[in-house]
């Protein structure tokens, strides 16, 4: 950022509250502080992963109010008030539903990609956009794994999703 | 000691599995230190040339920015290109990051912004000023073939083409059928999803703690030594996880150069991370141009095999790779000819990607094989049935074992290949045209030094170390299984610890060699434990095994029993009580037998079939099925082996489809270096896969009858999709990757 005298002085930190796996966190940012490295960095949630830094791989899928977007292309002071859940709130103890399907059916190898898989995969099933395999295949396609574990993946998606409606249909009944 | 297969051979989810998907395992760049400085490396913005200036002061003086590191302040490290040569290293002058103002490759890094914090080092990066006096660059492989040439210097552990046999010139003239085609490979970047990233720990006194992203701590630590001139025990390498790496973390990147001179000169902690398009700035698959030529006889038996490869390298390393030497191994021909050179071009050195070779190799020849079963009419699987290679042809050796008819037999079976109609464009599913190809692979099976320890305690834990790494392979879970079965415990007991240089040193988690390598050390060191536990129980008062032999004795349940008796038995913690022993602990190293591998050649196998649906007037190609039967052994983990195999298959169909890195010839410079550009295969492109393991028994190979996985799954893989693709369409794409222009145009 040149200013107009040609020095280079970087920016002030600006403040932003955002609430995190269920608690609140205040802090001071530089504005142009991606979501993304505001939560490996400053809070060493390191569980959301910096694959391409530009949107295109999806490792670094979280849930921000309620809608899994990738943090690499949201600034954190554009979040200021948003509530946020990584990898890391998923589950206290057990395992949520879709992280004990991925161990499961091995969907993941190296597992760099894995918890953007699974935040895309815990919100996906919550949109209800996803009822056939085909559907996952192309709802899930926004999280690139690089080894190559996509039909694993979808078993995992479908396995929570069958179990889901099965608890809905007890519950019905 | 008889040890019973409990676990070995099973289905078992990864050990490591749960702290991967709740985000506890930690990746070179997630590690921390309270003094840690953050850098980002500017690339250059030339292919070739030189720097005539180079002005940091514009990021110097942004507060937080510590220090810009250029060549022309760089710290002082070894002198000799020997110094630098990693385990891997071809011959040649390895590169040296901000070595001197020469621009050799684009994207080549000129400066090292080191800064309070990640955001000021990407913005101090963006002020460094670098002028340049841009030379002309060479980076058309074509333009170059006529200048290649036979790599003067052999690279360590790559064979070398084969000598000819027969007289192939003439008998290929002579045979009644002939056919000659040449087969053209792109640049492709394996692009893991993990960055390469080091973070460098300063712990004082020239002291560090490096977390590298590296497929072999050991050979972070030797780079480092060497280059920087400190000794082992003050270098120590933690790397617990790996995101994945295809043969791109086996060499040490310029990151780690840069991190561990930054740390040492500003004697404090740094951390570099690469960004996605600076992934494009190292190590790649190499172009490659082949041809094969077959003669054979009307009914499709070889008669002649000729196979020649130019591969692309950079000016200052002799890459070199296995490409041609396959095709005098797979298919019985007396008449043989091979020919492999290299050609330098003005770009980074190429590095092993996954089944570096065989996967080009094995293109062409697949591809050549299926062109030769059109020409003579022979379905082509019975084609290469007719060709089958009982022995090691090349090197005159029997092999360890070789399940490859099962392989076709089982995967043309569940893939229903005895339904297809031979002719090209004969099968159609609505508006898209439907193809089945077919392809064979083949990777060597291979072992190499290492050691492990096995350590017990008397409440029946067992913790395996071993210091390779689990790059997603599955490592840290068929470690563990073999260990469970050698002293009979439950898996829940066992646990393993990788990737650190304090622990018993293992090769380079490369090759395919590991699960045999380091399997083999595991099972070796439980082997000395169960011997120490043996003579404990033994030497007990009244031992109920006081005149047992160990070779009479099994371990299960927590117990050592008597075979043919099992009530006479005495507990591991008992028997450690009685020895005295707070814990068991042996290390051991095992190597390759010298012998065996002198009189045998071992090999894994592949038949894969595959099912694409092209889309007449789009050209769009979509694999809609693929079976792929695996020949390769003792298979530990029926999971983790099958999503070996996967993986290896849509890396395959990535390559057929979709993976290229492309070229400017004018600027020199990869243009399509991002993830959006670059297209690997997403979750909507993979469709039905179907991985068979045969049964493959060898005593020969390793010592736990395993051969290898990680590999084998790409090979044969594009091949089969190119395949499918002519049957679909009657069109041979001869060029990877088969993109919707060549099926079209």
């Amino acid at each position: 950022m040149l200013s107009e005298s040609g020095t280079s002085a970087p920016p002030g930190t600006i403040p932003v509250t955002l609430t995190v796996n269920g608690q609140e966190r205040r802090l001071r940012v530089a504005p142009w502080t991606t979501l993304l490295d505001l939560l490996r960095e400053e809070l060493d949630l390191t569980g959301t992963k910096k694959g391409c830094d530009h949107g295109q791989c999806g490792a670094c899928t979280v849930i921000v109010d309620g809608k899994r977007i990738n943090s690499c292309l949201a600034l954190a002071v554009q979040k200021d008030g948003a509530t946020v859940t990584t990898i890391e709130g998923l589950s206290i103890g057990a395992l949520h539903p879709v992280q004990a399907a991925f161990l499961e059916h091995d969907a993941f190898q190296c597992g760099y990609c894995t918890p953007g898989q699974i935040m895309s995969a815990v919100a996906l099933i919550e949109e209800g956009r996803a009822r056939s395999r085909e559907e996952i295949r192309e709802h899930m396609s926004g999280n690139i794994c690089r080894c190559g574990a996509y039909s694993n993946i979808v078993d995992a998606v479908e396995d929570v999703l069958k179990n889901k409606a099965s608890s809905f249909k007890e519950a019905a009944e | 000691m008889a040890t019973p297969s409990r676990v070995v051979g099973t289905a078992q989810s990864r050990i490591d599995g749960p702290a991967k998907v709740t985000g506890a395992a930690k990746y070179a760049a997630e590690f921390t230190a309270p003094d840690l400085a953050h850098g980002v490396v500017v690339s250059s913005a030339i292919t070739k040339g030189r720097i005539t200036a180079i002005d940091a002061s514009a990021a110097e003086a942004v507060p937080g920015v510590i220090k810009v590191f250029t060549h022309e302040n760089k710290p002082r490290t070894a002198w000799l290109d020997y110094n630098y040569r990693d385990q891997v290293a071809p011959p040649g002058s390895p590169f040296r990051a901000l070595n001197g103002p020469e621009i050799v490759y684009g994207g080549q890094p000129v400066a090292l912004v080191v800064a309070e914090t990640f955001e000021l080092a990407r913005y101090g990066a963006t002020l460094v000023k670098v002028t340049y006096a841009e030379d002309v660059p060479n980076t058309d492989l074509e333009k170059n073939r006529d200048a290649a040439y036979v790599p003067p210097k052999k690279r360590s552990g790559i064979k070398p083409p084969p000598d000819p046999r027969g007289d192939a010139g003439s008998a290929f003239d002579g045979a009644p059928i002939q056919l000659r085609q040449e087969y053209k490979q792109p640049i492709e970047h394996h692009n893991p999803m993990e960055p390469h990233a080091s973070t460098v720990v300063y712990e004082g006194e020239s002291k560090l703690t490096i977390h590298d992203k590296i497929q072999g701590v050991n050979n972070t630590q030797g780079y480092v030594c060497s280059v920087f001139n400190l000794k082992p025990d003050d270098v120590r390498v933690i790397t617990p996880y790996v995101g994945g790496a295809f043969g791109s973390g086996l060499r040490p990147q310029y990151q780690l150069y840069l991190a561990v001179s930054a740390a040492l000169d500003l004697k404090r902690s740094v951390r570099v991370v690469l960004t996605r398009d600076q992934m494009f700035t190292f190590g790649y698959r190499p172009e490659t141009y082949q041809t094969v030529a077959l003669g054979a006889d009307k009914d499709g038996r070889l008669q002649a095999l000729t196979h020649d490869a130019v591969a692309g390298t950079s000016t200052f390393e002799d890459y070199q790779e296995t490409v041609v030497n396959w095709s005098g191994l797979l298919y019985h021909c007396p008449n043989v000819a091979f020919d492999y050179k290299l050609a330098k071009i003005d770009t980074y050195t190429p590095s092993d990607m996954r089944a570096p070779g065989a996967f080009t190799g094995v293109f062409a020849l697949e591809s050549a094989m299926d062109e030769l079963a059109y020409a003579t009419g022979v379905d082509p699987l019975e084609l290469r049935l007719r060709n089958y290679a009982e022995r090691d042809e090349g090197e005159g050796k029997e092999f360890t074992s070789k399940a490859l008819r099962a392989a076709y037999e089982q995967g043309a079976e569940r893939f229903g290949w005895g339904k297809r109609k031979a002719e090209p464009r004969s099968m159609r599913d609505g508006r898209e045209l439907v193809g089945w190809g077919m392809a064979t692979g083949v990777w060597e099976a291979m072992m190499q030094q290492s050691s492990a320890s096995a350590t017990l305690t008397p409440d029946g834990k067992l913790e395996i170390a071993c210091s390779t790494a689990d790059l997603g392979t599955g490592t840290y879970t068929i470690l563990a299984q073999v260990g469970a079965d050698a002293l009979g415990l439950p898996l829940d007991q066992v646990t393993t610890r990788l990737g650190d240089t304090a622990l018993p040193e293992a090769p380079l988690a490369g090759g395919s060699w590991t699960a045999a390598s380091s399997g083999a050390a595991v099972q070796a060191a439980c082997r000395t434990v169960a011997e120490t536990l043996f003579g404990y129980a033994r030497g007990m008062a009244n031992s109920p095994l006081a005149n047992a032999d160990f070779a009479h004795v099994t371990f299960a349940d927590g117990e050592i029993r008597l075979q043919n008796d099992p009530d006479r038995k005495v507990g591991i913690a008992e028997a450690m009580r009685a020895g005295g022993a707070e814990t068991v602990a042996a290390t051991e190293t095992v190597k390759p037998s010298m012998l065996t591998n002198m009189r045998f050649s071992a090999y894994t196998h592949s038949a894969v079939f595959a099912e694409v649906k092209v889309d007449e007037e789009l050209g769009v190609v979509r694999v809609t099925r693929v079976v792929s039967a695996i020949a390769a052994g003792k298979i530990l983990n029926l999971k983790t082996a099958r999503s070996q195999i996967l993986g290896g298959v849509v890396m395959g169909i990535g390559a057929a489809l979709e993976e290229e890195s492309m070229l400017d010839h004018t600027l020199g410079r990869i243009m399509n270096h991002n993830l959006g550009e670059y297209h690997v295969p997403v979750n909507a492109d993979i469709h039905d896969i179907e991985v068979l393991f045969v049964d493959e028994h060898d005593d020969k190979a390793s010592p736990l009858g395993v051969k290898g996985l990680g590999e084998i799954g790409i090979v044969g893989a594009a091949a089969a999709v190119a395949n499918a693709v002519f049957h679909a369409t009657g069109k041979r794409i001869r060029e990877l990757p088969i993109t919707i222009d060549k099926i079209i145009g």
